[in-house]
């Protein structure tokens, strides 16, 4: 499988892609409302939230690391910049909000790069531990009350885009542009940026990355606090959609995030991954529930299909490994 | 040195490696144990022993089906869902298919119940061993998917209404030990047998710390890492027999929230993430001290949201300490 790719030039991201246009293809013949561009905008309007989370994880995930505790993170988030903003800061706006959201999301991201860098504690054990930290102590501290009465100015969505379609119009909202804009920022640095490619290096091997005169602790302050502001910002975006902050609305995201970021290509060893590929991750499990879910499919199988396709994903981008290994050798 | 080199297998050797771990869990214990009984009124009852002694169990079992993996150089992060899937298959076969068979029904289904917990681990094993994805994605893949079967399955909804005998299992004790206590000590009193005792559990801890060594002195990799997943269901299946019978019910999510602190018992007590590393009685001893901090704070009036997040400073700090110590691989 790996030999036919590098062969054919093609990559994770062209065969998601492929995947994507043949299954987007197949649910256009057969149902009316697929191939409309309401459900798109929907589609790209829900997934927002899900995307900014997967662009900052990838980044870890190509430092070689893993991060459990993202979506507590902006759990945390959440409450702190909304109780920050309506009880001291009189309400706030916009850019405040943005700004305050990044920066809580950063410093907590950082906490965890000080405890990996400092103390080499491996990235698995600080996040699970940070995870039930953070967890504990927001639900100790907000006593699991939930805020709804956010300021106006989260409160409103914002329309970016609207075009009149069959029925009723098509919208798209401000957090899809807020996503492209993250996704951008984290794809230039990665791939345009001298940093960008010292991420990719010291993913693959961080050995040979500090020999080589890479400052490890740059790497480690900047894959996760990016993954931090990241969550920050997709915190924000999430309270805005759903107009209110649950403080258990997040937990249990991470690990089906995890998983869409490992189908866009990203390994757990480090060094792999692209943006596009996380994005195109998220964009397959969100097409295959959306088409179930047109299909008529009753909701309680989605997550049993979904399951199935990342364990048949697995299995088949490491089908390499199953041919003899005088053939795998010249590959690696 | 009169030993023959063939007969290593002396329990002094292989328990003695690890006394440092043991007495640092050990001392844990006693230091918490002598904290809160300080502190926390009424932590000296027998009845909060016998609560403490009640709530072990369920993270115990799990933990240990994660223990297994971990010292093999990966993780099951389907535990907590195998258990599930293992509870339901017994409940619906004792309310279904098994209900006529009379007092021969809750016996079988038990056993039904543990082969099935055991052929979702023996599944990953397989995907683990021959396909060589990293176990954490192949268990999450599992874990999501095992979660979409109970829910497909379920309808979202619970099963409960177990016949008398899961409650007598659920909250009966013998001789002033709560069942599922002893059924926890006896499964990680087995696991130690396996672990330090047989040939198996040498090459669990082989492949952990160098698998291409393993392979290349003619252990059959592929087959210890099956039986590692398939130990890892069987254990996540025991679970999911206590918690339904502790619960008398059984529903798809039960315990997910055990699944990390699972994993964070098992680093506290001094496994390897990368493998290779980690006893059976550092993590009862760890677990233990986690239940005593748990109940403890309970009593002195703090939340159990706040025992979690000590637990995570406990884990953050306790690596921090130990981290100078550990063979980086």
């Amino acid at each position: 499988m790996r030999n036919l790719l590098s062969r054919t030039r093609l990559g994770t991201e062209g065969v998601l892609l492929g995947i994507i246009l043949a299954l987007s293809i197949v649910l256009a013949l057969t149902t009316d409302s697929f191939l409309t561009l309401q459900n798109l905008f929907d589609l790209l309007n829900n997934q927002s939230v899900n995307i900014i989370f997967a662009v900052g994880l990838v980044v870890v995930l190509i430092a070689g690391g893993i991060d459990i505790s993202f979506a507590v993170a902006a759990s945390v988030v959440q409450y702190v910049v909304m109780t920050l903003l309506i009880d001291t800061l009189g309400g706030g706006s916009w850019p405040l909000g943005i700004l305050l959201s990044m920066l809580v999301g950063t410093l907590l991201g950082l906490f965890n790069a000080l405890l990996i860098h400092r103390f080499r504690i491996v990235s698995i054990i600080v996040t699970i531990g940070t995870f039930n930290l953070f967890f504990g102590l927001l639900m100790y501290f907000t006593g699991g009350v939930s805020i709804y009465d956010i300021p106006d100015w989260l409160y409103y969505s914002i329309p970016l885009l609207n075009l009149p379609a069959e029925r009723g119009s098509a919208t798209l909202y401000f957090p899809v542009a807020v996503m492209a804009v993250m996704v951008m920022l984290t794809w230039f640095i990665l791939a345009r940026t001298g940093f960008g490619r010292a991420v990719y290096g010291f993913g693959s091997s961080p050995e040979a990355a500090r020999r080589s005169g890479v400052s490890v602790w740059k790497i480690h302050a900047f894959a996760y606090g990016w993954l931090g502001l990241c969550a920050g910002v997709a915190g924000l975006m999430q309270a805005h959609i759903v107009q209110e902050v649950v403080p258990n609305a997040l937990i249990g995201q991470e690990l089906p995030i995890l998983a869409a970021v490992v189908l866009g290509g990203a390994t757990l060893g480090g060094g792999r991954g692209s943006v596009l590929g996380a994005v195109l991750g998220v964009l397959l499990l969100a097409v295959v529930q959306n088409g179930l879910n047109l299909l008529g499919v009753t909701p309680y199988a989605f997550r049993m299909i979904v399951g199935l396709i990342i364990l048949i994903a697995i299995t088949t981008s490491n089908l390499g490994n199953l041919l003899p290994r005088s053939t795998r050798a010249q590959n690696v | 040195m009169n030993n023959p080199l063939n007969t290593p297998s002396r329990a002094g050797i292989r328990l003695g490696g690890d006394t440092i771990e043991v007495m640092v869990m050990m001392a844990l214990l006693i230091i918490s144990i002598v904290f809160f009984s300080l502190l926390a009124p009424g932590f000296l009852s027998a009845t909060n022993f016998s609560s403490m002694s009640m709530q072990l169990p369920e993270l115990g079992l799990l933990s240990l089906a994660m223990l297994v993996p971990i010292i093999s150089g990966g993780l099951n992060l389907s535990v907590t869902f195998t258990a599930n899937i293992a509870g339901l298959t017994t409940a619906w076969l004792v309310q279904g298919l098994l209900a006529g068979v009379g007092i021969l029904s809750v016996p079988m289904a038990i056993m039904v119940g543990l082969v099935v917990g055991a052929a979702a681990g023996f599944i990953i094993g397989i995907i683990v061993a021959y396909v060589g994805a990293h176990p954490i994605l192949v268990s999450l893949g599992a874990m999501i998917f095992l979660q979409g079967v109970g829910e497909f399955l379920t309808r979202g909804g619970g099963i409960s209404g177990m016949p008398e005998v899961f409650q007598t299992i659920g909250s009966g004790s013998f001789l002033g030990v709560p069942i599922p206590m002893l059924i926890f000590l006896t499964a990680a009193a087995g696991l130690m047998y396996v672990m330090h005792f047989t040939r198996i559990g040498f090459s669990i801890y082989m492949l952990g710390s160098n698998p291409r060594a393993t392979e290349y002195s003619g252990i059959n990799v592929k087959r210890v890492l099956i039986t590692v997943y398939t130990i890892s269901g069987l254990l996540a299946g025991l679970a999911g027999m206590v918690m339904l019978a502790r619960f008398n019910s059984v529903r798809v999510g039960h315990g997910e929230s055990y699944l990390l602190i699972t994993v964070l018992a098992c680093f506290l007590a001094g496994a390897n993430p990368f493998g290779g590393f980690g006893r059976v009685l550092p993590l009862v001893l760890g677990l233990m001290s986690l239940q005593v901090i748990a109940s403890g704070m309970n009593l002195m009036g703090a939340s159990q949201h706040l025992a979690t997040a000590v637990w995570g400073a406990f884990l953050i700090i306790v690596m921090a300490l130990r981290m100078p110590f550990i063979k980086q691989s």
